[in-house]
């Protein structure tokens, strides 16, 4: 185990060695202390490490992560998990807005509330949000999975593309072209397994499915006159 | 970008630490806004009931004015400098006859704050040379909120710094930009209102000022400025008796509140909240868009 304390190291210096090739992959836990809201903690990591972050961080931690698992014993600010492309990033509290934005990849789990505009725009990674969530999350998403356990805020998937939002809670209402649609086998399959993952008793079955009517995909000539 | 503190302690106990705390998270604040700082400090009202903070442009006029005051108002009194900045308690009672005394001196001072509770410090510059050269860390008070600024509607000058006052023990910090300023200016012109700057937030104090002296709560004019003002905010308006916090539909402009049994902090970001005491027990959440908190002291003083 190696043990990094943002009081004495600096974060480029943490960041540094996390990102270098001399990690042994697997084998090593390393331990960030004291992250006291800095921003960028264990960003662009690029190997099979784990990282637990003893505290509450600022904007964009673990952002662009590959591979690493990122266990958070804290709150998180603005852009959790921004683009990252593969892995995991674990959050024991709540993360602020945008948690998990542009993801390619890798799975987000937010154990506590995620904010404003989660899982914007993502294209591919999946969130899971054992919370509520706050307004406009899911907004131009365009493929991966959203699953929330508690309530949505306003606003719900606007503009969504072909992303999945699974919501167990209330929904405060839909954005522009999101709608419920019918929970087939292939979607409780892939609930299932991100619940699993996630250690929920909760079942599949208990969710319900929103996704794009897909009616901003093309212009309609009728409405030519609106602009 | 800008940031933003507020800090309300329901702990008397905490009182003669309140400068120590805030200026710590003011400084935890200066990358979100290096052009410049300022505070809006409230303490107990003393055996003076009215107070003004003054800037004057050339030191000299504070001995012009100290004689002056001498004559006219004999020892009911006090000068105290603070920084750059001058504040200057009196009876409420003369309060007409100090305002011009102080128009008539030969370079009159800028007026930053007026009322029982309130002083304001600002400058250009960083929060730490601010904390420093104000001596914030002695500051004995009840609550205050700060400013960092980034600049973006108007020039960094002093009188584009925040907080802005323009109400008797009001004032308003912001983090955001507004869109609609201009002719929300002009609106409250023709209402007779008087502008110093060209800057949003003003704009934006001048707003509630306006709402409240015509009878509305502040709690109703902030709901009513979700409609009037267009673009991003958080605001933090600071009032005798605490302080409130809005943020705009969109809320995009970050925003964190803390509470413990003995405060209740706000910051621009988590980070400016990390050195308050028992921090890991308090409470901490993100208000929610469109929702007006406020929170106010009960004290007998009060």
């Amino acid at each position: 185990m190696k043990i990094f304390d943002l009081e004495k190291h600096s974060l480029r210096e943490i960041n540094q060695s996390l990102q270098t090739s001399e990690i042994t992959e697997g084998k090593k836990i390393y331990e960030i202390r004291n992250p006291k809201g800095s921003h960028a903690v264990a960003v662009g990591l690029k190997a099979k490490i784990n990282v637990n972050i003893h505290g509450s961080t600022g904007y964009y931690c673990g952002g662009m992560n590959q591979k690493a698992k990122i266990h958070v014993f804290g709150s998180v600010g603005p852009g959790v998990g921004e683009n990252m492309m593969s892995g995991d990033i674990i959050i024991e509290g709540d993360a602020s807005q945008y948690a998990g934005a542009t993801g390619h990849g890798g799975v987000l789990l937010i154990k506590g509330n995620a904010s404003s505009r989660c899982g914007i725009s993502m294209k591919g990674n999946d969130i899971v949000v054992l919370g509520n969530i706050g307004h406009m999350a899911g907004f131009m998403a365009q493929s991966g999975n959203l699953v929330v356990l508690g309530n949505a805020g306003e606003g719900l998937g606007d503009s969504i593309y072909e992303a999945n939002i699974f919501v167990r809670g209330k929904v405060s209402n839909l954005g522009a072209d999101c709608i419920e649609k019918d929970m087939r086998k292939e979607h409780l399959v892939t609930l299932k397994r991100l619940l699993k993952k996630s250690n929920c008793s909760v079942k599949p079955q208990e969710f319900r499915r929103f996704g794009s009517a897909r009616t901003l995909y093309n212009f309609e000539i009728d409405n030519v006159n609106l602009y | 970008m800008c940031g933003i503190v507020g800090l309300f302690l329901k702990n008397s106990e905490l009182e003669p630490k309140l400068g120590a705390l805030i200026g710590e998270m003011l400084i935890k604040m200066s990358d979100r806004g290096p052009d410049s700082a300022g505070l809006a400090l409230y303490s107990r009202p003393t055996r003076f009931n009215m107070k003004l903070t003054l800037r004057f442009e050339n030191l000299s006029s504070v001995k012009e004015m100290e004689s002056i005051l001498c004559k006219e108002l004999k020892d009911k009194f006090s000068l105290k400098f603070r920084g750059s900045h001058v504040v200057l308690q009196f009876l409420i009672a003369d309060y007409e006859l100090v305002l011009t005394l102080l128009s008539e001196l030969k370079s009159a001072p800028r007026i930053l704050s007026k009322g029982n509770a309130i002083e304001i410090f600002k400058e250009v510059g960083s929060s730490v040379d601010f904390v420093n050269q104000f001596k914030v860390n002695n500051f004995n008070g009840t609550h205050g909120i700060g400013h960092t600024r980034m600049a973006t509607e108007s020039l960094v000058t002093l009188m584009g710094a925040h907080p802005f006052s323009t109400g008797s023990d009001q004032c308003l910090v912001h983090n955001g930009s507004l869109s609609n300023h201009n002719s929300v200016r002009r609106n409250l012109i023709r209402r007779g209102i008087q502008f110093e700057t060209d800057n949003d937030s003003e704009v934006a104090a001048s707003y509630l000022s306006d709402k409240i002296s015509s009878g509305m709560t502040l709690e109703v004019a902030l709901n009513s400025s979700l409609d009037d003002l267009d673009g991003f905010f958080s605001f933090v308006v600071g009032t005798k008796e605490g302080f409130a916090v809005l943020r705009d539909r969109i809320a995009c402009k970050p925003a964190v509140l803390a509470e413990t049994d003995d405060y209740v902090a706000f910051g621009s970001e988590y980070r400016a909240l990390t050195d308050l005491p028992n921090i890991n027990e308090a409470i901490v959440w993100e208000p929610e868009p469109a929702t007006v908190y406020f929170w106010k002291h009960n004290h007998e003083n009060f």
